[in-house]
């Protein structure tokens, strides 16, 4: 799960990692009040307004923006800010709508550097990540300039040891003393690791952690996601979340206990178990088809999962022909069967529909679908049911 | 032969009177796998299905039964420490099926589990199963055959559709092992080639890969430095668009890496025959195993 910069910042807050004065705003006439606070409060007459969305890349699109002209400007390029469709590189070409901003304080800012901690796949553990190209694309720093990134672990037995903050401070030229920034930057890499661990994050990333001209480390970004698998111990995340960056259908599968993906072609596809529906995907490729949706059911889904599902297929508008594909292991065949001829009945059915059904309960499912009367064409394999779906639609749209 | 289970497995089902645990545990039991144990904290002098003795812990069932194998249907929220009291009283192989569990309570397994004679398959995994011997896991049971060929894939469906398409062809299956998704988890593919390239039995292998990470490149050139017998692999994903998640927490596209592509191209550099299309796993199989003269 992913949450804003914004709330970021307020879990930063209360673990002691220093950033800069802010107030989140979601209406244009807040954010000049806001802005008056914070010029008085810092004696700075510079606020930066920011676009809060979970996309990356906000700069360049025109997310954020340097506001020198007091809050009456603030205001100003807050209501233009606001409603408009910010286009990243991360939001796919249609952008996300902006619905809130942030207002901070402005800085001085002397250097930019890049801090991250995430969960290691290959070390398994949890890593930390710095550099001292901060501000810039970390992924197009690590191609280019590899040596300018480095990476350390923590044992998960020991935990946060102020040597690691060390070894990384003096890489990303805090020193030459103890004094100033990188003393700082020792208490501050402890209450990250320690806000990265009780929070449960899969990602927690500063970019770009900055050094002022004062000589103070301030986190100027906060990019933040939780692990999903430990969302029964937060149930504060609940009010974190933002529905508005979701996908309406796939925020509804997710409801239902599916994995939903829309994708741009036109046959639906009800397949269960990820690997097999990616599997499914690539197979209606080979054979000149394109699938319109990802659609795991998942192991163990019940008659009235199958149906929401074939609903959710049925009412995406672009869809040509269906092709369901299940290897029954936990889950039985029959099961399956029923939720399908259940949907059909009360939807309607009118595109063709293939129906490729193995595993446990596999002659009791096929009898459910011969019996109930549909147009269903059984299919004996997984290529089978790819060729007769891809000609089904290739026919009814000759 | 087989790989880390057989015949004469001793098992000890964690979990085993929860809904999941007791569903699975009664089709192992079916299937013929030597359940001795079951684990239920509170519950320890009853019986499972009127047969299998119940303990509150597992060390009390491994003292009891001579268990030696773990399988693990207990709640996310219970799955760590459940691994760790299996490795603790000495399972020498833990097989956690439930899926959910943090991936920092991960981590902490993995740490304890450094140095110690245990070896963990999941979490977030179908299983493990050596046909017609012992299943330990929720694999539909049936449709496997005794043989020389082990399977090995991240997916649970996907790898019953390749052990399907090998029994229809009458090439059996030594092993078959569902490693999971998951970010951090026990065995991966590397491990697992191992005990494959050793087993004397085991006469070619199918791996199972999709897109997102580097697990599949890394094998790759396991197999092409040491591998000895046939491969053949899949990767699944080939039509998934970058940036977008595909079901499993790791299948994502991210940076123009991990893409299907990549992963291909890596196999096929280290000798590996990549099936074209999932429909084609069986049959790639047996053309490379006529190609190197092994019998199936």
């Amino acid at each position: 799960m992913k949450i804003h910069e914004y709330q970021g910042k307020e879990i930063f807050r209360r673990y002691g990692v220093p950033v800069p004065k802010g107030e989140p705003a979601f209406r244009a006439e807040e954010v000049g009040p806001i802005a008056e606070r914070l010029i008085a409060e810092t004696g700075i007459p510079v606020v930066v307004v920011k676009a809060q969305i979970h996309a990356g890349g906000r700069g360049k699109g025109g997310g954020v923006k340097v506001v020198k002209g007091g809050p009456a400007e603030a205001q100003s390029v807050a209501d233009k800010m606001l409603g408009m469709q910010l286009i990243t590189k991360q939001t796919g070409p249609e952008g996300q709508k902006v619905r809130r901003l942030y207002i901070e304080q402005g800085l001085d800012i002397a250097r930019e550097l890049y801090l991250a901690l995430l969960v290691d796949r290959e070390q398994r553990r949890v890593a930390i990540i710095g550099s001292t190209e901060g501000g810039m694309d970390i992924e197009q720093v690590a191609h280019d300039t590899p040596e300018k990134i480095l990476t350390l672990h923590v044992d998960p037995a020991i935990g946060f040891s102020p040597f690691l903050a060390r070894k990384m401070g003096f890489a990303l030229g805090l020193g030459p003393t103890m004094k100033g920034p990188l003393g700082q930057f020792v208490k501050l890499l402890e209450a990250l690791y320690k806000c990265f661990t009780q929070e449960d994050m899969s990602l927690l990333e500063i970019n770009p952690l900055v050094v002022t001209k004062g000589g103070d480390l301030v986190a100027l970004d906060a990019k933040v996601n939780f692990d999903d698998n430990a969302s029964y111990r937060h149930p504060e995340w609940k009010k974190l979340h933002d529905a508005d960056e979701d996908d309406p259908v796939e925020l509804a599968a997710k409801d239902a206990g599916l994995s939903y993906v829309s994708l741009d072609g036109d046959i639906g596809c009800l397949v269960n178990g990820a690997g097999l529906a990616m599997a499914t995907m690539d197979i209606l490729l080979n054979h000149g088809g394109r699938p319109a949706n990802f659609l795991d059911v998942g192991g163990g889904a019940t008659q009235e999962q199958v149906k929401t599902a074939f609903q959710m297929i049925l009412q995406s508008g672009h869809v040509r022909g269906i092709f369901v594909n299940i290897f029954g292991g936990i889950m039985r065949c029959d099961v399956v069967a029923s939720g399908i001829v259940a949907a059909a009945k009360e939807l309607g059915l009118k595109v063709p529909l293939v129906v490729r059904l193995d595993g446990t309960n596999v002659e009791l499912g096929r009898k459910i679908l011969d019996d109930s009367g549909l147009l269903i064409q059984s299919a004996s394999s997984m290529g089978d049911g790819a060729q007769k779906i891809t000609a089904a639609v290739k026919q009814a749209q000759a | 032969m087989s790989i880390l289970v057989g015949k004469d497995t001793r098992v000890v089902f964690q979990g085993i009177t929860g809904e999941s645990g007791t569903l699975h545990a009664k089709a192992c039991l079916a299937y013929g796998t030597k359940i001795v144990a079951g684990v239920t904290p509170g519950k320890g002098g009853q019986k499972f299905e009127g047969a299998v003795p119940i303990f509150d812990t597992v060390e009390q069932s491994v003292r009891e039964t001579g268990a030696e194998v773990s399988c693990i249907f207990v709640p996310p929220a219970g799955a760590a420490d459940a691994i760790i009291e299996a490795a603790d009283a000495g399972c020498r192989f833990v097989v956690c099926i439930t899926d959910g569990v943090p991936v920092l309570d991960m981590v902490r397994v993995r740490r304890f589990l450094e140095g110690r004679n245990t070896k963990l398959l999941g979490p977030n995994c179908p299983g493990i199963i050596t046909p017609g011997e012992c299943k330990i896991g929720i694999m539909p049971g049936h449709i496997h055959k005794q043989g020389k060929i082990g399977v090995l894939s991240k997916s649970g469906t996907l790898t019953y559709e390749a052990v399907g398409q090998l029994s229809a062809l009458g090439i059996g299956q030594s092993t078959c092992i569902g490693i999971g998704g998951d970010p951090v988890g026990g065995l991966d593919f590397i491990d697992c080639l191992e005990m494959f390239n050793a087993d004397p039995d085991t006469h070619g292998v199918v791996i199972i890969g999709e897109i997102g990470g580097s697990a599949e490149q890394r094998a790759a050139a396991w197999i092409k430095a040491n591998m000895k017998k046939p491969v053949v692999a899949f990767i699944a994903g080939r039509a998934a668009p970058p940036g977008k998640r595909m079901g499993h927490a790791g299948a994502i596209i991210a940076g123009g890496k991990g893409t299907a592509a990549e992963k291909i191209a890596a196999f096929e550099e280290a000798g590996v025959q990549v099936a074209p299309s999932p429909a084609d796993m069986g049959v790639t199989m047996r053309a490379a195993l006529n190609a190197a003269g092994v019998s199936a």
